[in-house]
C-alpha cells in the first residue's frame, strides 16, 4: 500500500496555499509535516481526507480498497476531538466503531482506552474529562476501527509526557502492522523512523 | 451497514435525552405557545375551538424548528462531521437517520401531547384526533425541510434565525394542507381525506428528496 500525491496545489479563499507538492508514503512509513503557521499543513491533511478540493494534481492510495474512497480508508484526527460531551468515553468510542465499521463491543472500546491509559474513565461523561484526557479518548478512536492511513493534525496537543509515550507506542504498532501515518505537528512525536516534509511559508510558494 | 445506522440513531436519541433541550423543552415551548393564544384572542370558546387546529399547527411548526438549527451544527462544531463524512454510510443516509432521530425525539412528543393541549382550546374529540393525525402525516415534512435549512446554515455562528427565514416559507404548503385536514371536522372548508393525502404526499416527497439536498448543501458549505 502506498499513498502518493503528485503535483498537488491547494487554494483556500482564493489564495494559493501551496503548489507542485509531491509526496510518497509507503506501508509502515510515517511522514511528519512541519512548517510555520499558515503553511498549509492542516489543509494538506484535509485535502487527503477528501474535505477540500484540489486546485491541481492528484492524490491516491495504491493497493488500497478499490471500492472505498481515500477518506474512507483513513482516520482523520483534526484539532477538534469529535466527541460528544453528554456521552461517556466508551459510548463515544462504541459509536465511532459502529459507524466506521469496527468492533463496537464494550471489550474492544475498553481495550482501546486501555492502550492510552484511560481504562478508568470509560464510564465518565466526556464533558467531565480534562483536555488531555479528551484528546486521549479521541486518539483511542484510531484503534476501535481498523483503517490503514492515519491523518493526524497536532495529535499530541494537551498530552502529558506519559501519554505522549503511550501514543508513540500505539503509532509504532500501527506502523509495524503495515499502516501509514501522516502527521502535521510542531512537537516531536517520538517516532524515530519518521521522515519529515517541510512546508514553506505560503508566500514563497506563491511567488 | 445496518449496525452503523443503529449506532447513529441510538447516539442521536441518547444525546437528545441527556442534553435535554430536545423533547422536554420542545413540549414546554409548544405548551407556552398554545397557552398564550387564549390570552391574545380572548375567552370565546367557539372562536378558540374554530382556531384550535391552526393554533396547534403553528405551535407545532415553530416548536419543530426550535431544535433543528443544531442538527448538523453541533457535529460541525466538535469535529464529528469531519469524521461522519468518511464513515461507511453515505452522507445522504446519515442525514436521513439524524432526521429520523430528531423526529422521534422532538416531533413525536409534540404529537403525543397535542390532544391534551387541544383540550385547552375547547376542541372536541374528533377535532383532536384530526389534529393528531395531520401532525403525524405532516411533521416529517417539516423536519426534512428544516434539515435542508440546517445544512445550509451549518457554518454560520448565529444561523438559527436565518434558518427559520429560509425554512418557514417552504413549509407553507405543509401548513395549508395540515390545517385544512385538521380543521375538517370543526367546520373546515374541505373534507378530511383530500388534504390529508396531499400532506402524506408532501411528507413522502420530502423524505425522499431532502436527504440528497441536505447532503449536497453540507458538502458545498464545508469546502
Amino acid at each position: 500500500m502506498r499513498l502518493s500525491a503528485e503535483k498537488v496545489a491547494l487554494e483556500r479563499g482564493g489564495r494559493l496555499v501551496f503548489a507542485e507538492l509531491s509526496l510518497e508514503v509507503g506501508a509502515g512509513e510515517a511522514l511528519v509535516i512541519v512548517g510555520p503557521n499558515g503553511a498549509g499543513k492542516s489543509s494538506l491533511l484535509r485535502a487527503i481526507a477528501g474535505f477540500l478540493p484540489l486546485a491541481a494534481g492528484r492524490i491516491e492510495l495504491r493497493g488500497g480498497d478499490a471500492d472505498a474512497s481515500l477518506g474512507e480508508q483513513a482516520h482523520y484526527l483534526g484539532h477538534a476531538d469529535a466527541l460528544k460531551g453528554a456521552l461517556t468515553a466508551s459510548e463515544n468510542l462504541s459509536f465511532w466503531a459502529g459507524v466506521c465499521g469496527g468492533d463496537s463491543s464494550r471489550n474492544a472500546c475498553s481495550r482501546a482506552l486501555g492502550c492510552l491509559g484511560l481504562a478508568h474513565v470509560a464510564d465518565f461523561p466526556v464533558h467531565a474529562l480534562s483536555a488531555g484526557q479528551k484528546r486521549r479518548v479521541a486518539l483511542a478512536r484510531l484503534l476501535v476501527a481498523e483503517r490503514p492511513l492515519w491523518l493526524l493534525d497536532e495529535p499530541t496537543t494537551a498530552l502529558d509526557a506519559a501519554a505522549q509515550a503511550l501514543f508513540a507506542a500505539v503509532m509504532g504498532e500501527h506502523l509495524t502492522s503495515g499502516g501509514l501515518i501522516l502527521a502535521a505537528t510542531h512537537a516531536p512525536l517520538g517516532l524515530e523512523c519518521a521522515r519529515t516534509l517541510y512546508l514553506g511559508p505560503a508566500e514563497s510558494v506563491a511567488a | 451497514m445496518s449496525g452503523a445506522v443503529r449506532a447513529l440513531f441510538l447516539r442521536e436519541l441518547r444525546i437528545a435525552r441527556r442534553i435535554g433541550g430536545g423533547a422536554s423543552i420542545g413540549v414546554v415551548f409548544f405548551l407556552i405557545l398554545v397557552t398564550i393564544m387564549p390570552f391574545a384572542l380572548g375567552p370565546d370558546l367557539n372562536l378558540l375551538a374554530k382556531l384550535g387546529p391552526a393554533i396547534l399547527w403553528i405551535a407545532a411548526l415553530l416548536a419543530t424548528l426550535l431544535g433543528l438549527d443544531r442538527l448538523f451544527q453541533a457535529d460541525a462544531d466538535d469535529g464529528s462531521l469531519d469524521v461522519l463524512v468518511n464513515v461507511v454510510l453515505p452522507l445522504e443516509l446519515i442525514v436521513a437517520v439524524k432526521c429520523a432521530a430528531h423526529w422521534v425525539s422532538n416531533a413525536l412528543p409534540l404529537i403525543l401531547v397535542s390532544p391534551l393541549f387541544g383540550l385547552m382550546l375547547a376542541m372536541d374529540a374528533k377535532a383532536l384526533a384530526a389534529v393528531a393525525a395531520s401532525l403525524i402525516a405532516g411533521t416529517p415534512a417539516l423536519t426534512m425541510i428544516g434539515a435542508i435549512g440546517a445544512a445550509l446554515t451549518v457554518s454560520l455562528r448565529r444561523g438559527g434565525l436565518l434558518m427559520a427565514v429560509l425554512v418557514l416559507p417552504l413549509s407553507i404548503p405543509v401548513l395549508i394542507f395540515g390545517v385544512s385536514a385538521a380543521s375538517a371536522t370543526s367546520g373546515g372548508a374541505a373534507p378530511f381525506l383530500t388534504p390529508f393525502l396531499m400532506l402524506c404526499a408532501i411528507s413522502l416527497f420530502a423524505i425522499a428528496a431532502a436527504p440528497f439536498a441536505a447532503a449536497a448543501a453540507l458538502r458545498l458549505v464545508r469546502e
